[in-house]
């Protein structure tokens, strides 16, 4: 049994109170430009044909779906099976959005493609989309996350970005996110901006959810042949909310299905320590997007942290907003501790090292599986492989010695 | 200037009339004005009001109060720097109401608050309007808000008599030159080239071609900013539009030296670009 979903966003680009446009004006015509491409190439059976070849043989999708079997006895009671995200050529769901939209600058006769990353997966997939078609490529990064992404940034490199250092603000997502606007403004006749989650002025959101939503799309028939079921219960980590969008488009107009999603608890409740822009925020403008903030009294934007440079963002997609506002999607959090607690359990019992963002999904399970019912199907997405995390938990390890 | 009740009516702009009267003044005196801007708080709010009260002896003909914001994706390194200081020493959006107090006890100068939309979101619309109005601010610009989504916005403000302006881009299709000729109050700013804001040596070389054929498009006055730092600029685009607006070379030199002497250098930076002695 299914409800049919909404059409959202609107024409404007809202999701009931959320979403919309704000921007330079110099930005609005080029938007509206992206808009309309967009719109064309979603029906041109030549551009969908195109985009699904690359999908399958550069990418490897489909991707699996994995029953984890040990950690779930670990957690409760209940079947757990994997989305496996992690592995997608570069080892993360981004590169689903970052292909799709090269594609589309392509055809609009963009030759340069400017990003912004935080873990460095969305900058090591941009970066991959341009070697690809022959693109030129700038990714924007702050200071903080490429110290704590090295092995991102020589990625990004050895495929032929740039990688721009900024050190303003936090010099973490936020900056590069305003630095890669920066960019687009004043480049924006000759450059594409691939923004990589569901985040800035519309069409960005719409667009980022309609890339990712293969994912659920997968999941749901995979999940059916493996399980015989859909799943009571999904859930996945939610920084600007790509990945969890991504598996909860097809699954939200199956009303049995309980969708969570996880935000950064970080280090505790105080402003600046986490990244709950739910519990945390309040109503607000940030990058093009009205959406739930982290912000003080006088609207300046607060810091936030993350063990995850993925999650360490002050605002959230304006449709995870939206849905949250309606009841749809449940959120919670999940500490910087738990996230790492999770991270070793699913690399011991599992035999699959999780990318420090997705281990807070994993996170939440450790806390609340024995809430959740005997005999459950539970689906998470896995968004991406740890490997760029070891260095970090390494020295986490190290530190505790 | 006679307020009848008419013109206090959309989009009829701030009810002040103090724009109205300054561009009135501007095309009988066949003189291209200049606007200045400062960032509130940048060194302090004392000195603020010291800078634009010198700013107006200078010549400068109206005055864009910034209020600071943690992410001004608009703005270049010159302006960031200065909304950093401020927000680090405290300034506050409150701050521009008192500022904008103790300038209006002295001039009649217009005076136009510059913004992002979050601060003023956070403050609400018609908390800023109201206490705006009270403070003598005639009208607000706000970078990342366009016309499309400005509708409450621009109620709350035209309910207290403030106006709303917007801006206009090299890249601003026909459709979009319109909409913006209709909803923005007393004035135009126009963009004067694709970019963040910042003083640059040479204008855009398409600037002057562009702003003849934008001008034959509106009706409303055209001021133009982003870039705009020297005489020879000045020089260049009077007779082109209305007026002019210097941010970064200003807050620039407001920033060169011990904040005493703040209000002297900012001066010295109208004058110099007025061409006056």
């Amino acid at each position: 049994m299914t409800t049919r979903a909404q059409q959202f966003p609107t024409k404007a680009g809202y999701y009931g109170d959320f979403g919309g446009k704000y921007v330079p004006e110099t930005l609005m015509q080029p938007l509206e430009e992206f808009e309309a491409a967009y719109r064309r190439l979603k029906r041109d059976p030549e551009f969908k044909a195109k985009l699904n070849e690359i999908l399958r043989d550069f990418v490897g999708r489909p991707t699996p779906l994995s029953e984890a079997k040990r950690f779930a006895a670990h957690c409760g009671d209940f079947r757990l099976f994997l989305k496996r995200e992690d592995l997608n050529h570069t080892g993360a769901h981004k590169i689903n959005n970052a292909i799709g939209q090269a594609l589309i600058a392509r055809r609009m006769g963009k030759q340069r493609i400017i990003a912004e990353t935080g873990a460095g997966q969305h900058g090591v997939a941009t970066a991959t989309a341009c070697a690809l078609f022959g693109l030129e490529c700038v990714v924007y990064m702050g200071e903080v996350d490429m110290a704590r992404q090295e092995l991102n940034v020589f990625r990004m490199r050895l495929l032929g970005a740039e990688v721009v250092a900024v050190s303003s603000g936090s010099r973490t997502l936020k900056d590069a996110i305003n630095e890669a606007i920066r960019d687009w403004v004043t480049n924006v006749r000759t450059t594409h901006y691939i923004i990589g989650s569901v985040l800035g002025p519309h069409p960005y959101p719409m667009v980022v959810r309609d890339f990712q939503s293969v994912i659920g799309k997968e999941a749901l028939k995979q999940i059916r042949k493996q399980a015989g079921a859909i799943p009571d219960v999904a859930i996945a980590c939610v920084g600007g909310g790509s990945n969890a969008i991504g598996l909860f488009h097809e699954l939200i107009p199956h009303p049995s299905i309980r969708l969570i999603g996880v935000e950064a608890g970080g280090r505790g409740s105080a402003l600046g320590s986490h990244a709950a822009r739910f519990s945390g925020g309040t109503l607000g403008v940030l990058h093009g997007t009205r959406s739930m903030i982290l912000q003080d009294e006088n609207g300046q934007i607060a810091e936030t942290h993350s063990i995850s440079a993925g999650l360490d963002y002050p605002s959230i997609g304006p449709e995870h907003a939206y849905l949250q506002s309606t009841g749809r999607i449940e959120y919670h959090d999940c500490s910087d501790d738990d996230a790492v607690e999770a991270f070793h359990k699913v690399s011991r019992l599992e035999g699959i090292i999780p990318a420090l963002e997705s281990a807070h999904a994993f996170g939440y399970l450790l806390r609340h599986g024995r809430e959740i019912p005997d005999g459950s199907i539970v689906l998470l997405n896995l968004s991406g492989r740890g490997d760029k995390d070891v260095p970090q938990v390494m020295q986490l390890l190290n530190k505790e010695r | 200037m006679p307020n009848t009740k008419s013109e206090d009516r959309l989009p009829s702009g701030s009810r002040s009339g103090r724009l109205k009267r300054l561009y009135k003044r501007l095309e009988t005196e066949k003189r291209c004005g200049l606007i200045a801007y400062v960032t509130c708080g940048d060194p302090d709010w004392a000195t603020t009001v010291a800078i634009v009260r010198a700013l107006v002896h200078a010549g400068a003909d109206a005055i864009e109060l910034g209020i600071p914001f943690s992410d001004p994706i608009a703005d270049g390194p010159v302006i960031q720097a200065a909304s950093q200081r401020a927000l680090a020493n405290g300034t506050a959006t409150q701050d521009v109401f008192k500022i904008a107090e103790r300038i209006r006890e002295g001039t009649d100068v217009p005076l136009i608050a510059f913004s992002y939309l979050n601060p003023i979101m956070r403050l609400g619309a018609d908390r800023f309007a109201e206490r705006a109005s009270a403070a003598g601010i005639d009208s607000l610009l706000l970078t990342d808000l366009p016309p499309e989504a400005a509708k409450e916005m621009r109620t709350s403000l035209h309910e207290r008599g403030l106006g709303l302006i917007f801006l206009l881009a090299p890249t601003s299709n026909p459709a979009r030159i319109a909409a913006i000729d209709h909803a923005s109050d007393d004035f135009i700013y126009y963009v004067s080239t694709t970019g963040v804001t910042g003083a640059r040596k040479k204008l855009d070389p398409s600037l002057l071609t562009r702003l003849d054929e934008m001008r034959a498009q509106v009706k409303k006055p055209l001021a133009v900013g982003f870039g705009v730092s020297t005489h020879e600029h000045y020089q260049l685009l009077s007779g082109h539009c209305s007026a002019v607006v210097v941010g970064s070379a200003i807050v620039g030199a407001i920033a060169d030296g011990p904040p005493a002497g703040a209000a002297r250098r900012a001066a010295d930076v109208v004058r110099s670009i007025m061409g006056k002695k």
